[in-house]
């Protein structure tokens, strides 16, 4: 089987201009790969670089050096070297991303929110909104609401759309960072549920959890951060 | 090892750039206001140019829509027929057919854009009658659909721009440039003169037009909240020169540039 | 001659000679406005200026001018400029159109057909049509020169959009020889038509803005408009008072304050024609009222 996501010794240092110049090391030597099916989630205390590494698999953050190689449409490519052209591609088809934080624009309606994933990728609109509002339903968020931009929520109904968002296109590749901090018991196990049917859609992910209970649940491997520390 | 060949979706058509600026300069006498600037735009490529007044992004745009000869360098363009033209060979009148037809410039006070004594109607209308349109009510029904696209009330299609909004102004001239129906389209500080209200609406409505018309994008702003929300890349200049470019989540969060790092420190959290 | 303090039609021979090689440039580009280097002349700006030296630089010993002012031979203006080249040229001056070799005119164009042995000069207060749109010269210019020409059309649209119909009566935008863009001068749009294909050479001369423009013979003229409101030359419905002609151009003539009016020809010498020949108006009598028996 070949790799959905395989990091070849990637490192990453913030040089911080506004503060004198000093280097900030984040990583160095990340080396792991995520086969299709299955859910890594990296680990380490907080500020060893995990949701760095996220970034930088998602194009985000720069890469230092080393290799961040995705599989897209059947080729590997190295998105550290990639042009920008390339990994909008990428993302478009391949890499999903589940950040903490919705960042949406701020007159569009939630249904919409959550369903232009796929009507950029050319589904109908009334398709992709349907699949929106199951989506929306599963994570408990009333209908009453999907027509209302999600600015207005609550933290953790913002961070449900996001979710919503986030699983309901049919990308190879997803990333998660922190997808249940704040959710209640209920909502965390339909993420759960989510997790499990994208395993078993073949779907590589990435993830990152706090949560023991969780990580349990949907991890099938773990990283852990700390042996890529960089020295300072 | 790493191979990029056939990893890409787009057609053919999308593959070639539309524009291409290479090594361009502009010296005022022993100023620089430009050096050196090269990038390629794509079909349907939104790029944002950020820096603050005075760092030569006027400067570069107008020399990208040709109204302002470069002191170094080229533009080209890939026209209508497929063919890429050098923009210093287009006579005078090819390079204004192309400003009333392929292109469109949003100015940032729109009455520089618009006429402001001539109905809406008749704003968005002329530059199809520049090209030949010749049925009355054809082009007030296509100008009808036009306000309606950007959001303003058909009722209002006989009254001129100087009766309207700061944010209505702004929208007429959106519509006034896309009746074409222009593959690339310059924007200079487009919500600049607006309050944040309006902005956020603006932002809105050409985010949604760029997707859904696949336009590609030149937009120069200071906001780098504004390039954050339209553009998929983004170029930095200071000096008269790109000091960084990227991706524009990519710059903005990330970013490498001493100069980059401060601009994007500068921005109120949101 | 009987004015030897004056060269003959007023203007010295370096002057008409500077105004022939302008008026020879109009008339090789149809519709174009020529610079040319303006005099002051012993009248008024407004009193036609520019009509007097185009006419001052073209006028022979033996031409017969004939001069109207809104089609009448007979008001002060067309009065003071047939009698200033009486005096400064000794032409004939005639107020029959047929006789005439050449016609200066303000506002109008004979009803009679012209010929080919006749020059039509009009007196042009504002020369350049797109000037209400665009107001910068620069650019009206550039205009002129690369054929753009969709804001002339703007203008009508805007009459549309406004009136429902083109409401523009006068100076009615006109495209000369396929190619420029003109203002026929405020001739009323009914004599639009006249102008297209006409034998006679027609010139105009705008003195205050120092241009002179052309029509050669037999030069297509066709006046803007859209295809679904096609242009359409405009008249008061209703026969001559006086002469009873329904193809001719009327002026309306208030006759009383109780809403009485009558219409009669503005071409003065036309109108005459046709009494003279035995037509009579039926209301020649009694003035048109708009409400017939809201008197008795």
């Amino acid at each position: 089987m070949t790799a959905m996501i395989d990091v070849a010794d990637a490192r990453k240092t913030f040089t911080m201009h506004l503060q004198g110049g000093i280097e900030l090391p984040v990583v160095r030597g990340v080396t792991f790969h995520v086969y299709p099916g299955e859910c890594v989630v990296l680990s380490g205390p907080s500020g060893a670089g995990k949701s760095s590494i996220l970034k930088m698999i998602f194009g985000n953050y720069r890469c230092d050096s080393g290799r961040i190689g995705i599989r897209h449409r059947g080729a590997l490519v190295d998105l550290a070297a990639a042009e920008p052209r390339q990994i909008l591609n990428i993302r478009r088809s391949t890499i999903g991303y589940v950040s903490q934080f919705l960042r949406a624009v701020p007159r569009v309606a939630t249904i919409d929110v959550v369903a232009e994933p796929l009507i950029v990728n050319g589904m109908a609109r009334a398709d992709a909104q349907a699949r929106a509002g199951e989506l929306l339903h599963r994570l408990n968020i009333p209908e009453r609401l999907w027509q209302l931009p999600p600015a207005t929520f609550s933290g953790g109904e913002q961070q449900r759309v996001n979710i919503a968002r986030g699983f309901i296109s049919d990308l190879p590749i997803l990333l998660l960072d922190e997808p249940t901090a704040s959710l209640d018991a209920a909502n965390r196990a339909v993420v759960v549920e989510l997790v499990a049917e994208k395993k078993r859609q073949g779907v590589a992910m990435v993830a990152i959890v706090h949560d023991d209970e969780i990580r349990h649940l949907i991890a099938d491997r773990i990283v852990d951060v700390a042996s890529f520390a960089a020295a300072a | 090892m790493v191979d990029q060949g056939s990893a890409n979706l787009d057609t053919l058509e999308n593959d070639q750039p539309l524009l291409v600026a290479q090594s361009l300069s502009k010296s005022f006498g022993r100023i620089a206001a430009c050096r050196d600037v090269s990038f390629a735009l794509y079909p349907g490529e939104v790029l944002a140019i950020v820096g603050e007044s005075g760092s030569g992004k006027s400067t570069l745009l107008q020399m990208l829509s040709g109204q302002l000869a470069p002191s170094g360098g080229h533009v080209s363009y890939r026209m209508r027929d497929g063919v890429t033209r050098d923009l210093t060979t287009l006579g005078e009148a090819e390079r204004r057919f192309l400003f009333r037809t392929d292109w469109g410039f949003v100015h940032q006070d729109p009455a520089q854009g618009l006429r402001m004594a001539v109905s809406a109607g008749a704003n968005v209308g002329e530059r199809l009658m520049a090209v030949g349109w010749n049925h009355y009510g054809r082009i007030r029904e296509t100008a009808s659909d036009w306000l309606t696209r950007v959001e303003i009330d058909v009722a209002r299609i006989d009254d001129a721009p100087r009766t309207y909004s700061g944010g209505m102004r702004q929208r007429l001239q959106i519509a006034r440039n896309l009746v074409t129906e222009p593959r690339l389209v310059f924007m200079d500080e487009p919500t600049g003169g607006l309050d944040v209200s309006v902005q956020a609406r603006l932002l809105d409505l050409v985010r949604s037009l760029v997707a859904e018309l696949h336009l590609a994008v030149i937009i120069v702003t200071h906001d780098l909240a504004v390039a954050r929300l339209l553009s998929h890349r983004v170029m930095v200049m200071k000096g008269g020169r790109v000091i960084e470019t990227g991706l524009t989540d990519q710059v903005l969060d990330d970013p490498r540039e001493p100069y980059t790092q401060l601009l994007v420190s500068s921005i109120l959290p949101p | 001659m009987n004015a030897p303090a004056y060269n003959f039609a007023y203007l010295d021979e370096q002057t008409k000679r500077m105004i022939r090689r302008a008026i020879l440039k109009a008339i090789a580009i149809p519709g174009y406005q020529v610079p040319f280097a303006s005099r002051e002349m012993p009248m008024p700006y407004g009193w036609g200026t520019g009509g007097v030296q185009v006419t001052a630089a073209i006028l022979g010993p033996r031409d017969v001018l004939k001069v109207i002012d809104q089609g009448s031979d007979d008001t002060t203006n067309a009065i003071s400029i047939r009698k200033f080249f009486a005096k400064t040229a000794g032409v004939a001056t005639t107020t029959a159109t047929g006789e005439a070799t050449v016609i200066q005119t303000r506002h109008r164009i004979p009803e009679t057909a012209l010929n080919e042995n006749q020059l039509l000069v009009y007196q042009v207060p504002i020369p350049e049509p797109l000037r209400f749109l665009e107001p910068r010269e620069t650019e009206t210019r550039r205009m002129h020169a690369l054929a753009e020409y969709g804001l002339m059309h703007v203008k009508l649209y805007e009459d549309i959009a406004r009136f429902g119909h083109i409401a523009t009566a006068y100076a009615y935008p006109v495209k000369v020889n396929a190619r420029y863009v003109m203002d026929p001068s405020p001739t009323p749009k009914f004599d639009n038509p006249k102008m297209d294909n006409c034998p006679a050479l027609q010139l105009f001369g705008a003195g205050r803005e120092k241009r002179i423009y052309a029509i050669p013979p037999y030069t297509e003229v066709v006046s803007l408009d859209f295809e679904d409101h096609p242009f359409e030359p405009y008249r008061f419905n209703a026969p001559c008072a006086l002469c009873g002609a329904e193809d001719s151009y009327l002026d309306e003539i208030v006759t009383d304050d109780q809403g009485g009016r009558m219409f009669v020809c503005s071409d003065t010498d036309y109108c005459e024609g046709r009494q003279a020949a035995g037509h009579h108006g039926s209301l020649s009598a009694a003035p048109y009222r708009e409400k017939a028996g809201s008197h008795g």
